[in-house]
């Protein structure tokens, strides 16, 4: 310390460049500039934790417009700017110190990078001098991420600040988007260089060479589409990113195509649709997964035939043709054999195609439809959420209570594990954007910071919480920083005293063998009261409505304890690398009351 | 199956880094890898080979292109092209048994490069099966082979090659397919270079 020239030494010149970041030539410290790039980037707000290596940024913040949220641990950090990143469809910004810091953003990369969330993270990094010393908190960051990122850069001068940064927010918005890392040296914040937002400006983004759809291919769809004779759409979290929501609505609507949705799909299309069947795969209801298998023709639109939709690949829709419609390249023919491969952007793609189609005019298809309503109409009787109240309470009711009490309009933003897929299969999204939820990498501790991002992206929304107690426990010391931000945010903890998801695999899996997923957990409410913040615990089904309203007219965070059924399970099922057909239905289990047994 | 790719990479630090972690995460095995300068400044050129099954070059080129680094990426696979590898082998040798070993050197179009009282070195250029079919029959000599060492695969597709369109074109990585088409049909197979790497084990 002491070396190096304060960043207070520039203050005077500073206060002009930040406020016109778009004109020419001032002089700044690194980290001067590294706000002022932020700045033009139209970035408003970041959350980050401090450090050494990071101090130099964190000592000139006070002369930008720029808010910072102080979390609690790095990963709340990187998982805020993923939320605030799906909610409002920016590039969400983390900022850390180097070593510890640094590791710590790492989870929420990935989980970032395997759902193609816009993110930048801004990391400190010792002085380039010390670089590969092993000096105190040093850790090569961009090696540890290189797989996790789209694209990371290490910046050891100042002036390499602003160009860097651009182009880092230029990457990760570009094509299929993605976190981008970067590393700067104490010293590049420390020195100084000419800031000018302007010539920083990256050249255009290469486009994939590969992004080219041919127009014989698009024709080539159009006839596929046309002559099916049972189509599914598949929709994905393709449609969100290139906002292509009247491209998709329009096909389906033009040519009677039911619309089935991935995890991260949901919303894309509103789930009241009539044409709208629901979520596909591992937990997709019967029906949904049933229409695919009996397809002659998929049409998939920005979505990647993940493991957990296809099931057995062998056995996946074995009649139908495949028409992948994607913006990734590397994606195509990965999982699944496409018969015609549209490359591009979604709603570039679709608005190619559907001058190709004419509203069908022939009744084949509603043959189609009458099809998959019938194959509902016997499982949708079991469901439990028509279920009359039998004392106890169920998630499946608690989401459904949910749905109802906020007009399925919330931003829900769901942890991982069976409360996820509850929340998935009861609470109907309407609206894209509403669902937020960690699908690619499954991340526990997701939900209470990627919902301090969505409610700090969209303030004027309602944003809830749904956690499991073993996710929640993984990240709830954000509910400090949710307190002291004082964000209107509502938190729903389905408190099972299981990690359930596991307890349900070892159920089906591993003979009952419950092997380290009971789970004891702290008071919930009393926690939230430590934390300044109002709780209540809800044991009943018709606690849940008024504890829902409760919360919904409190003006604050607020946490609800649903003390729910502790041994239930998501049905149906399919185990993992079976068949889409071959599903595990709900047994007949005499804890829950059937329709029938009224 | 062994597929080889020519990859234009930005000459910066880590960038090889990038590559190689590509495959390694995809779990494909790189056969043998070259790098070094291109024709254009700051642009480097690796050889890729590796050994994938029969569909995965188009997976490999597009991910390959998803690095921010790589500029062009050409998937050889059939087309017309020359193939070359150099080797630096070190024999065991006295000055009794060396005229053997220049024998068989001069068979295969391969130089001695180095003479020390025990032992010599050939330095052979050409497509790994000469290279190999060298060092069999050195091996069924009974020369022992003190050290190889080989740089792996490098190769150009014949006729006008893929770097030059881009040169002219002046962006990087914008080459579109029609481009490759056009050049292909253009291209004139060389048999008289064929001949020569023949050598003796065909
Ligand atoms: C960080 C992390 N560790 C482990 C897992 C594996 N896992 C998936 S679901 C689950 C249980 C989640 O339990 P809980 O949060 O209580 O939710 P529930 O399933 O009971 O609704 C676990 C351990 C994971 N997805 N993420
Ligand atoms: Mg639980």
């Amino acid at each position: 310390m002491g070396t190096a020239k304060k960043g207070h030494s520039h203050s005077t010149q500073t206060g002009g460049a930040a406020k016109a970041p778009a004109t020419g030539g001032t002089r700044l410290t690194g980290a001067e500039i590294l706000w002022a790039t932020l700045e033009g980037e139209g970035v408003d707000v970041v959350f980050g934790y401090p450090g050494g290596a990071i101090l130099p940024a964190y000592d000139a913040l006070r002369k930008f417009p720029i808010r910072h949220v102080l979390v609690r641990h790095e990963q709340g950090a990187s998982h805020m700017a993923d939320g605030y990143a799906r909610a409002s469809g920016k590039v969400g910004v983390a900022i850390a110190t180097s070593g510890p810091g640094a590791t710590n953003l790492v989870t929420g990369i990935a989980t970032a990078m395997l759902d193609s969330v816009p993110m930048v993270c801004i990391t400190g990094q010792v002085s380039s001098k010390v670089l590969g010393t092993d000096a105190f908190q040093e850790v090569d960051i961009t090696g540890i991420t290189l797989p996790l990122t789209k694209h990371n850069y290490l910046v050891t001068r100042a002036e390499e600040v602003a160009p860097v940064l651009r182009q880092a927010f230029m990457v990760a918005r570009s094509g299929r988007p993605g976190p981008v890392l970067v590393d700067i040296t104490k010293d590049a914040q420390q020195g100084s260089a000419e800031f000018n937002f302007v010539a920083a400006e990256p050249k255009p983004h290469r486009p994939h060479p590969m992004l080219k759809t041919e127009s014989a291919a698009t024709v080539q769809a159009a006839e596929l589409i046309r002559s099916a004779k049972k189509p599914v759409i598949l929709a994905g979290h393709g449609i969100i990113q290139s906002a292509a929501y009247a491209q998709v609505r329009t096909l389906a609507e033009r040519m009677k195509i039911p619309v089935a949705s991935t995890l991260l799909g949901l919303g894309a299309f509103p789930a009241s649709h009539p044409l709208s069947l629901g979520m596909m795969g591992m937990h997709g209801e019967a029906w949904v997964n049933h229409a695919i298998q009996q397809s002659d023709l998929l049409i998939a639109c920005g979505m990647r035939f993940d493991d957990r939709v296809t099931g057995s690949l062998a056995t996946y829709a074995p009649n139908a043709k495949k028409i992948h419609m994607e913006v990734d390249p590397a994606e195509i023919n990965k999982n699944v054999k496409a018969d015609v491969a549209l490359i591009g952007d979604l709603k570039e793609v679709l608005e190619a195609l559907l001058p190709h189609l004419a509203p069908r005019a022939d009744n084949g298809e509603s043959a189609w439809l009458r099809e998959i309503e019938a194959s509902k109409g016997e499982v949708a009787v079991r469901d439990i959420k028509n279920l009359p109240d039998s004392g106890h309470l169920y998630a499946a009711h608690v989401m459904h209570d949910l749905w109802r009490a906020t007009d399925g309009k919330a931003i829900v933003v769901t942890d991982v594990g069976q409360h996820q897929m509850w929340e998935a299969q009861y609470y109907k999204h309407d609206e894209p954007r509403t669902l937020i939820t960690s699908g690619g990498l499954g991340t526990m501790g997701f939900a209470l910071p990627a919902a301090i991002g969505a409610k700090i992206a969209c303030p004027e929304k309602e944003v809830w919480v749904v956690a499991g107690d073993g996710g929640f426990q993984m990240t709830a010391a954000e509910l400090s920083t949710a307190a002291q931000e004082d964000l209107d945010l509502k938190i729903a903890v389905v408190n099972n005293g299981y990690l359930g998801m596991v307890r349900q695999w070892q159920e089906f899996f591993y003979e009952k063998n419950y092997e380290a997923s009971p789970l004891r957990s702290p008071d919930f409410v009393k926690l939230a009261e430590a934390h300044g913040i109002r709780g209540v615990a809800v044991h009943k089904r018709s606690e849940v409505l008024p504890a829902v309203a409760e919360a919904r007219s409190h003006k604050g965070p607020f946490v609800i304890n649903f003390q729910v059924e502790k041994e239930d399970s998501v049905y149906p099922m399919i185990p993992a690398g079976s068949a889409l057909h071959e599903m595990i239905r709900r047994p007949n289990n005499p804890l829950v009351e059937t329709a029938q047994d009224k | 199956m062994l597929h080889t790719f020519v990859a234009l990479v930005e000459d910066k630090p880590g960038v090889l880094t990038r590559v190689a972690s590509l495959f390694r995460r995809l779990n494909i095995n790189i056969v043998s890898l070259t790098v070094g300068h291109s024709e254009r400044l700051g642009v480097s050129r690796m050889t890729i080979v590796c050994d994938a099954s029969p569909t995965a070059g188009h997976r490999i080129a597009a991910s390959l292109y998803k690095l921010e680094n790589v500029l062009q990426v050409d998937d050889i696979g059939q087309l017309s092209h020359v193939a070359r590898e150099l080797a630096l082998i070190k024999v065991a040798a006295t000055p009794q048994t060396r005229s053997q070993v220049f024998e068989l050197a001069e068979v295969f179009r391969a130089r001695i490069v180095d003479l020390a009282p025990e032992s010599l070195m050939i330095e052979i250029t050409g497509v790994e099966s000469k290279i190999e079919g060298l060092i069999q029959v050195l091996n069924e000599n009974g020369d022992r082979i003190l050290e190889i060492s080989r740089t792996g695969r490098m190769v150009m597709r014949r006729g006008q090659h893929t770097s030059k369109v881009l040169e002219a074109m002046r962006v990087p990585g914008m080459e579109t397919a029609e481009d490759l088409k056009a050049e292909e049909s253009a291209e004139a197979p060389s048999d008289e270079l064929m001949a020569e790497e023949t050598g003796l084990r065909e």
